[in-house]
């Protein structure tokens, strides 16, 4: 069995190039995927070794990369679109939202859009504005379109495969902060026997209070849960992984061991994924929480100037504080 | 670029501007059926009209006027070749053999017009404007990745769309696209003079054809209501793109002898002069008057083909009329082809509280 330690971002250059291997159909585009291997790299030496034809670097036009993705979806490739950065992907709104997203219900079935759409998202890097979002409410809030996102190597590497393999348009969310964290990678596993790709994650047990998180704020849930037990709170720290369809059966279990929970996201609070996740924990049980379900997410204004983000994304402290606050209900 | 005149006189050849010759070379049995189309294409776009005004339909978006554009444009497609429609191709997909009840499903609110394109090598109708032109050209690019050009029999795709969707960033994607992969594209245009209300002027200041130029592939303006220089020009473009020469743009230079769809009223915006001047141009008299002038149609066949119509107009009625309305939870299928937990909860949640109302006052 091959295992080895891989960086985040390798971890999906590998997936791809697996992806790529199984099945002639599978084609990535995006800016500057070929040569370059995309900015951050992800697609490194993927065109040269499978030619301008399954990696094809694109005009600079999001919604011609999404929608020229439908037709050769319609032709019968299954297209993987990068889009360089999350504040990117508007341009390309309408394609996802009225067009990847209807497809396959507006033809009755007839019609399947299997297109694989990643974005790297999230802040943390120090960059300049529409770098450093977190859209992901957006496309969750659409009905035909899953979403998922992606937190340690592991995942990214047999995530992406699932993400290509299924039949469904995916809107895959890489951590891009955590591209360079490493992790060991089982290269080998089939993907028949993988963790499945729509299903949520405990990644700490823990029985005081609940801690769910995503992407890239899954590592700082666990820093958190691990500074909290040195105050002795054993927290518990599920990933959710899939962010549509939620999967909430293992975190109503887990609250209503713990009665308390937190979520944590990057993306602003209002109407956000906590916001609904809240909504359905407190219908789901009521009668096990000790307090309300508390948000810990980024603030309800345009992303700020980096200089600003360690303001602005929720870390380590924030994340206390929101627990604490469970506490002191 | 003009084969018919107005007053039914034909013109053997004409050479555009960049040496392509246009001509066509039909027998008589085929003028007299694309007569025929133009015909029954005409009155079953005025029974669906007519069926809008009778509450039959939510809504229709009628093509009179436009008839020898889509008739000639969908005439000229090859068996292989793919169509990309707006949603106002009801001509072009009756060319394609298409039932002509499939779309007015989509009109009637019963369904949301799904059949399959690959069966009929004809897209699903797209109503946001201008979005299909991406999906006809990456359809396109896939073409030339499968290796499916560079023959006769090789494979062509056309998209259609309008002098309004020309102002769209999602068709100049498409130019630029096709272009650049020299996909097997031709971009059809029906330049109807109109977007709903607007006149071409708050769309474009020079000619829609000539924006092919700044593109890098040639681009040609046709009397779109000439069906023989629409036949003409659509057949030189595909087989152009299917021999891997690249896209073209079409611009059918044509008028929307209708509202823009039932709900609209155009006088408001245009003035009744104008509307005359383009009857005087109109797609199917010219037609007739060129055959009944060269002896290809007796008044018996123009007759029969009256009558024709007449019949499948009624049994499209009928059709339509006996269109059920679809079970209330069949709007929970289809959403993924893997489905979704979530979904399904909402779908059995659903069934239980309809199910309540079983045997009551309701």
């Amino acid at each position: 069995m091959a295992t080895e330690t891989l960086t985040l971002g390798k971890a999906l250059n590998r997936g791809l190039r697996r992806a790529l291997e199984s099945d002639p159909k599978v084609i990535i585009m995006g800016e500057d995927v070929g040569k370059l291997g995309g900015v951050f790299r992800i697609t490194d030496s993927l065109q040269k070794d499978f030619g301008e034809n399954r990696v094809i670097d694109t005009p600079l036009a999001e919604s011609g990369i999404i929608g020229t993705a439908v037709g050769l979806s319609i032709r019968g490739y299954r297209p993987i679109c990068e889009i360089q950065f999350d504040g990117f992907v508007y341009p390309a709104y309408d394609q996802i939202v009225s067009q990847v997203a209807k497809m396959h219900y507006r033809s009755q079935g007839k019609v399947k859009v299997p297109i694989v759409i990643r974005i790297p998202f999230g802040g943390g890097i120090g960059a300049v504005e529409h770098h450093s979002e977190s859209p992901e409410a957006y496309f969750a809030h659409t009905a035909g379109l899953k979403v998922v996102a992606c937190a340690t190597p592991q995942d990214a590497y047999t995530m992406i495969q699932q993400a290509v393999a299924s039949d469904d348009p995916i809107v895959f969310f890489e951590p891009k902060r955590r591209y360079h964290e490493k992790g060991l990678v089982d290269l080998d596993a089939p993907l028949g026997d993988a963790y499945p790709l729509h299903a949520a994650r405990v990644v700490r047990p823990g029985r005081d209070a609940t801690l769910l998180a995503y992407g890239p704020m899954v590592r700082t849930a666990l820093e958190a849960a691990a500074a909290a037990e040195e105050d002795g709170r054993d927290l518990e720290v599920i990933d959710l992984r899939t962010l549509s369809p939620l999967d909430l059966g293992l975190v109503y279990e887990s609250v209503r061991r713990t009665g308390r929970c937190v979520v944590v996201h990057e993306a602003p609070g209002n109407l956000g994924l906590g916001s609904e996740i809240a909504a359905r924990i407190t219908e789901e049980c009521f009668y096990f929480l000790e307090a309300p379900v508390l948000r810990v997410t980024g603030f309800d204004t345009p992303y700020p100037a980096a200089r600003l983000e360690e303001d602005y994304l929720p870390n380590l402290d924030r994340v206390l504080d929101g627990v604490d606050r469970t506490f002191g209900w | 670029m003009q084969l018919l005149t107005p007053d039914g006189d034909r013109i053997d050849k004409v050479t555009w501007s960049d040496g392509t010759e246009y001509r066509v070379d039909f027998t008589d049995e085929e003028y007299r059926g694309l007569y025929r189309d133009l015909v029954l294409v005409r009155k079953l776009d005025a029974e669906a009209t007519a069926l809008q005004r009778q509450g039959e339909l939510g809504i229709w978006a009628s093509l009179l006027g436009q008839e020898a554009a889509q008739v000639g444009s969908g005439r000229a497609l090859r068996t292989q070749d793919m169509a990309f429609p707006t949603y106002r191709e009801h001509g072009v997909l009756y060319c394609r053999g298409i039932d002509p009840i499939m779309p007015l499903g989509l009109f009637r609110g019963v369904d949301l017009g799904g059949w399959d394109p690959n069966e009929f090598k004809f897209n699903m109708y797209t109503i946001v404007i201008g979005a299909q032109t991406l999906h006809a050209t990456g359809y396109a690019m896939g073409v030339n990745m499968d290796g499916r050009t560079g023959t006769d029999d090789g494979e062509a795709v056309i998209a259609y769309f309008g002098d309004g969707a020309s102002a769209q960033g999602d068709v100049n994607e498409a130019f630029i696209w096709a272009s650049v992969f020299n996909a097997p594209m031709v971009f059809f245009c029906q330049n109807n003079q109109y977007a709903i209300s607007e006149p071409l002027e708050r769309q474009t200041r020079i000619p829609l054809y000539q924006r092919a130029a700044g593109f890098g592939f040639p681009g040609v303006r046709v009397d779109g209501n000439d069906v023989l220089a629409t036949y003409a020009v659509t057949r030189a473009a595909l087989d152009n793109a299917r021999h891997g020469q690249g896209p073209t743009l079409i611009e059918a230079y044509t008028y929307r002898m209708g509202a823009h769809t039932t709900t609209d009223d155009p006088t408001r915006y245009r003035i009744a002069s104008e509307v005359e001047a383009w009857q005087a141009k109109d797609p199917i008299a010219r037609v007739r008057t060129f055959l009944t002038k060269q002896g290809i149609a007796d008044d018996a066949f123009l007759a029969e083909v009256d009558e024709q119509a007449k019949q499948e107009a009624l049994r499209l009625r009928e059709r339509v009329l006996e269109m059920p309305d679809p079970e209330p939870l069949t709007m929970f299928d289809n959403v993924f082809p893997h489905g979704s937990p979530e979904v399904d909860a909402q779908r059995e949640l659903t069934a239980r509280y309809m199910d309540s109302f079983e045997g009551s006052a309701h």
